[in-house]
This record gives C-alpha cells, sequence and structure tokens, in this order.
C-alpha cells in the first residue's frame, strides 16, 4: 500500500491499481474530516483570538470607543491625533532607542559568546546552561526589583563606574541614562540567541575549515567566508525574532521605571503608552490604532528583512 | 620520523595550554557578569533594608532574617502563600491546555493530508509574528462582554485553544521527525489517527512535550501583562502582580520586602531551569534551525 499525497492533500494513485478511485475518494474525505477534527481548537483560538480579534481591532482604529457606548466612526481621526501627540511621538523615540542599540548589541554578544562556547572545552555545557539561565528570568518583575536597586543612585553600577572615574551618578533617576538601564536587561538575556547561534555553528563541516587552513586562510578570513555565512540563515531568525520582540518590550520598562515612564517619560516605551491609553484612559479607539502602526512596523521590518536575505543569506542548495 | 612529531607535539602543546587558559578566563569572566544579578538578589535579602543599595558586598557580614521574616505578614491582609498558590495554578493549568491542544494541531499538521493544510499552517506560523498587542483590545473587550474580567479564563483562553505557535511549531519539527513507518505501520493494523496520535506519536515527542510544559510554566510565571490586565481582586493576584502590590504599600525605596520577595519569586524558575535545563537548551537550539 503506498498512497502518495499531493499537496492539496488529495490521493494520488501510486502503483497500486488495484485500489479502486471510489476508495481513494473515501480516503481522502476520512483524512479532512480528521484533520480538521484534531485541528479544532487551534481552528477557534485562530478565529476566535486571532482573527477576530485583528478585524475588530482595525474596526476600533477608525472609532471613537471608550468600553461604555458603542464605537463612533470618526476616520482617521486617531492617527492624525496621535502623529500630533508629542507623547506618542516620543514613545517612538524611545522604543526605536532601545531596539536599535539593543538588539545589535545583545546579538553581537550573543554571536561572540557562541564562538567562544564552540571550542569544546571543558565545562561548556555548564557555561552554557548559565548565559542561558538570564532570558528565563530577565522579563520577571523580580528581575525589575532587582535592576531598579543595582542601577540606582549609589549602587553597584553608579559605584563601579566612579571608581574608573566615570561618575554618572545613578541611571534610574536620569532621563538620559535610565533608558540604557533597559538596554542593559536585553543585553543580559544574550543566552537564548547564543544557543541558537550555537547550533548552528555545529551544523557548518569541519572539513569547510580545514581545507580553509590549507589554503593559509587565517582565523578572520575563516570567520568572513566560512562561519558567517554558514550561519547565515540562523543570524537571520535572531535578528528577525529579537528586533521584533524588542518592539514589544512592556513589563520590564513597567517595573524599572515605576511611574511607567520614567522621569522626563524617558522609558514611556510604545507598549506602555499603548496601556495607558487604552486601559487607564479608557480611549480603547486610539489604542487600536496604536496597536495596529506598531504591527505595520513590525510588518515593515520583516518584510525588509525577507527582502534583503536574498543578498546577504546563504541558503544551502539541497541539504544534506 | 618520531622526532619530528615530538617536537610538534612539544611546541603545540604549550600553545594549547595558554589557549586552554585564556578562553576559561574569558568565559568566567563573562559568567561573572551574567550571574552577579542573581547571587545579588541572594544576598541582598539577607541585608538590612538600608544597606541593599548602597552595599557593595555581595553578602552581608551579619546576615539579618528581617526581610524574609516580614513576609510572613503578608500584604494587605492576604499571605504571600495566596500569590504563589495562584501563579501555581494558572502556570499549572497553561501547562494542561498548551501540551493538550499543542500537540493535537501538530498531529494534524504533521500527520494528516487535508486540504488547505499549506495554507492553515502558513497561518499559524504567521502567529508567529504577530504583536500580540493588536489583540489585547478586543479581547479584553470581548471577555468584558463575557463577564469573565476577574476570572482565570482570559489568561487560559489561548492556552487551551493552541494560539501559542511556537509551541506547535516546536512539536510539528520534532513529529515531523519521527521515522514515518511507524504511523504507516500503525495504519495497516487498523488504528485510526486518535489511536495513533494517543498511543505511538504522542509518547514519542515527550521530549518536544517536556520543552513545551516547561516554557509555558516559566512564561505564565513570569508573566506581567496577562495578570495586569484581567486580574483585578488582590487576592486573585498572581505573584507578578503581588510583588508589585508589596511594593506600591511598602514604598519604592524600601528594597527589604521588595528583594526579599523578589528572591523568593526566583525560586520556582530556577529550580525548573536546573532540573531541565537540557530539554530546554536544546528545545530552543531545534527551533532556530529550520
Amino acid at each position: 500500500m503506498s498512497l502518495v499525497k499531493d499537496a492539496t492533500g488529495a490521493p494520488s494513485l501510486a502503483g497500486e491499481s488495484s485500489v479502486r478511485p471510489a476508495a481513494h475518494k473515501r480516503r481522502g474525505r476520512r483524512e479532512n474530516l480528521s484533520g480538521y477534527l484534531f485541528l479544532s481548537p487551534w481552528l477557534a483560538g485562530f478565529l476566535l483570538l486571532t482573527a477576530g480579534p485583528m478585524i475588530a481591532s482595525l474596526y476600533y482604529a477608525f472609532t471613537n470607543y471608550n468600553l461604555f457606548a458603542p464605537p463612533q466612526w470618526i476616520g482617521f481621526d486617531n492617527f492624525t491625533a496621535m502623529f500630533e501627540d508629542p507623547r506618542w511621538q516620543k514613545s517612538v523615540q524611545v522604543t526605536l532607542k532601545y531596539v536599535v542599540i539593543g538588539t545589535p548589541l545583545k546579538l553581537l554578544l550573543a554571536l561572540g559568546v557562541a564562538l567562544l562556547l564552540n571550542q569544546s572545552r571543558r565545562g561548556q555545557g555548564l557555561y552554557r546552561a548559565a548565559f542561558y539561565a538570564p532570558s528565563l528570568i530577565g522579563a520577571s518583575v523580580s528581575v525589575g526589583f532587582v535592576w531598579r536597586a543595582i542601577f540606582s543612585d549609589n549602587a553597584v553600577v553608579d559605584k563601579g563606574l566612579g571608581a574608573i572615574g566615570l561618575n554618572l551618578g545613578g541611571w534610574i533617576g536620569d532621563p538620559d541614562l535610565i533608558i540604557y538601564s533597559l538596554v542593559a536587561l536585553t543585553v543580559w538575556q544574550f543566552g537564548a540567541p547564543m544557543v541558537i547561534f550555537l547550533a548552528g555553528l555545529k551544523q557548518v563541516p569541519r572539513e569547510l575549515y580545514e581545507a580553509a587552513a590549507v589554503d593559509g586562510a587565517g582565523p578572520l578570513r575563516r570567520f568572513w567566508n566560512i562561519t558567517l555565512p554558514m550561519i547565515s540563515p540562523v543570524l537571520f531568525f535572531n535578528v528577525l525574532l529579537e528586533s521584533i520582540h524588542s518592539f514589544q518590550i512592556f513589563g520590564s520598562a513597567y517595573v524599572v521605571s515605576n511611574t511607567f515612564c520614567g522621569p522626563a517619560d524617558a522609558t514611556l516605551v510604545y507598549t506602555c503608552y499603548l496601556y495607558q491609553k487604552g486601559f487607564q484612559q479608557s480611549q480603547m479607539g486610539f489604542a487600536s490604532a496604536m496597536a495596529w502602526m506598531l504591527l505595520l512596523a513590525v510588518a515593515l521590518v520583516t518584510a525588509v528583512l525577507f527582502w534583503s536575505q536574498k543578498k546577504w543569506v546563504h541558503y544551502e542548495e539541497g541539504a544534506k | 620520523m618520531t622526532t619530528v612529531t615530538e617536537q610538534v607535539r612539544t611546541a603545540v602543546q604549550p600553545r594549547k595550554r595558554t589557549g586552554s587558559i585564556v578562553w576559561h578566563v574569558f568565559a568566567l569572566a563573562v559568567l561573572c557578569v551574567v550571574l552577579y544579578p542573581v547571587v545579588w538578589v541572594i544576598g541582598a535579602a539577607f541585608k538590612p533594608g538600608k544597606a541593599i543599595v548602597g552595599s557593595l558586598d555581595l553578602f552581608p557580614a551579619e546576615p539579618v532574617l528581617d526581610n524574609l521574616k516580614g513576609l510572613a505578614d503578608g500584604i494587605a491582609g492576604i499571605s504571600i502563600g495566596t500569590f504563589f498558590l495562584n501563579s501555581l495554578f494558572y502556570a499549572g493549568m497553561a501547562v494542561v491546555g498548551v501540551v493538550i491542544s499543542s500537540s493535537l494541531t501538530a498531529y494534524a499538521f504533521a500527520k494528516i493530508s487535508f486540504r488547505g493544510r499549506n495554507l492553515l499552517f502558513a497561518l499559524m506560523i504567521g502567529t508567529l509574528l504577530l504583536p500580540y498587542h493588536v489583540l489585547l483590545i478586543p479581547q479584553y473587550v470581548m471577555f468584558q462582554k463575557l463577564e469573565l474580567i476577574n476570572t482565570y479564563v482570559p489568561l487560559l483562553a489561548g492556552k487551551f485553544l493552541a494560539t501559542e505557535a511556537f509551541f506547535v511549531f516546536l512539536m510539528v519539527q520534532f513529529m515531523r521527525g519521527l521515522p514515518r513507518e511507524l504511523d504507516e505501520a500503525a495504519k495497516l493494523d487498523g488504528c485510526g489517527h486518535l489511536r495513533t496520535y494517543w498511543s505511538i506519536v504522542l509518547p514519542l515527542t515527550r521530549p518536544a512535550l517536556i520543552t513545551s510544559a516547561i516554557f509555558t510554566f516559566i512564561n505564565a510565571w513570569n508573566d506581567f501583562m496577562g495578570p495586569l490586565i484581567y486580574l483585578n481582586e488582590p487576592s486573585k493576584y498572581t505573584v507578578s502582580l503581588g510583588l508589585m502590590m508589596f511594593r506600591d504599600q511598602q514604598g519604592i525605596s524600601d528594597y527589604g520586602g521588595q528583594i526579599a520577595m523578589a528572591m523568593v519569586a526566583l525560586i520556582p524558575v530556577i529550580a525548573f531551569f536546573m532540573a531541565f535545563q537540557r530539554y530546554l537548551i536544546d528545545g530552543m537550539a531545534t527551533s532556530g534551525l529550520k
């Protein structure tokens, strides 16, 4: 019995001429039925919790809606009000700063440490586990408290930097510096992308390095011409996921700054402003418009990354 | 010949050894920075409240138990244990929901060829990249109309309906890697999909199920935004909200109590991690590869 099925799930005949078409049809229908039965929780979730809400929030974005009175259509007013709102502009600035500084730093550190750990030495597995741990606890309220404490005036970071002649004061109370405490928090969680880099590095065939060494290529050349192209799919994955993720920072900013926004709105990240608008000021329409702008930004980043991957991501043809 | 190899060996070995020392020095330096905040919070929980921020000692010369004892009083008449039980309930139910619903979904995508599979799979992957905030407000409106605010239903509904695409994806990858002969043999023996799923595929998918379960537990334990939006009665608060309430009550600059509670709240996550780190890291690693 070998039933080969095409992409649409319709069975097609392969070799076994004894099976009648009617039996095939019945079989295919049964498969369809089982498929959708197994899929029913996901389908319900997709329709009720994802697709439906997406359409609803697109509609709310064009309305004035305070949760108590029915939504009123106001066209593009939420969007024009948003673009003119100085706090919205500030939240975009703050978030971009966080993403643009934090994500590359985090990924550079992740790649650097992955290269270090990729050399097989004693204790490698232990280091890998320890470096990964912050990724699991980094988003918790507990770590937010710790961060606030160690970046305060006169605390460890302040005194440590003072000892090498950098008297910056506490970062938490400083409108110019508090955002960097959040950057430090995300960079501290470099373990998750590091683990993915490591897995990618393990897949690079050793023969390539040996051949390059025979040709006299130094470590830098080998990294640039072999390692980097070979792990570019993994790099792409990490850049995509980490940047999309950073756009959505919420908990850490809320906890570390305490008042949501920090001194002079210095940590008013996008989602915190969205929360304030929606859940504290009951401006659900405005907040939905903000959410759709975030979706567009994320979609744009995704599209640009996918478009650019032709230029720099190297996929091996015909996997072994 | 032998002398030549010997020469090479003696030339190589010291270089290897210094290389190894440099490697360990680097790795240890990174380790110190990475683990510092974790070790710090343990030490700080035993420092007198006023000394927490200013003191540079990792561990106090004379440990005090006041901070931890203070936790026994609870917050606003609610014992700390309540928050932990609430979090345990939330995280435990989330695990049950995710494991059941995601494995059913993954089985459909990996093992059944039904019409429209490719399109639905693409949609499922698409939700991986969708920012949750787009769904936040309409979901809130919906749950409010259903009068489910201040219950755990809004927090758990998605877990039972397989909306956590990452775990579905992880399980699909794993199930696709299982030898086809197994489910073909099952089919020949007259097993329907439900039997095949339950007695063959599910037991073999155990590593992916464990990875998903632990991640789900930890994510729910750390979850802050969900409880913040949906729970508004302190006796229903999870640990995350309890911590915030604790800080609001004690004052933000009174670090004694909040750091002690922060440390206690981290214990379950760290214990889980130590017990299952292999599953977590291997699960993460495979997610990025295909």
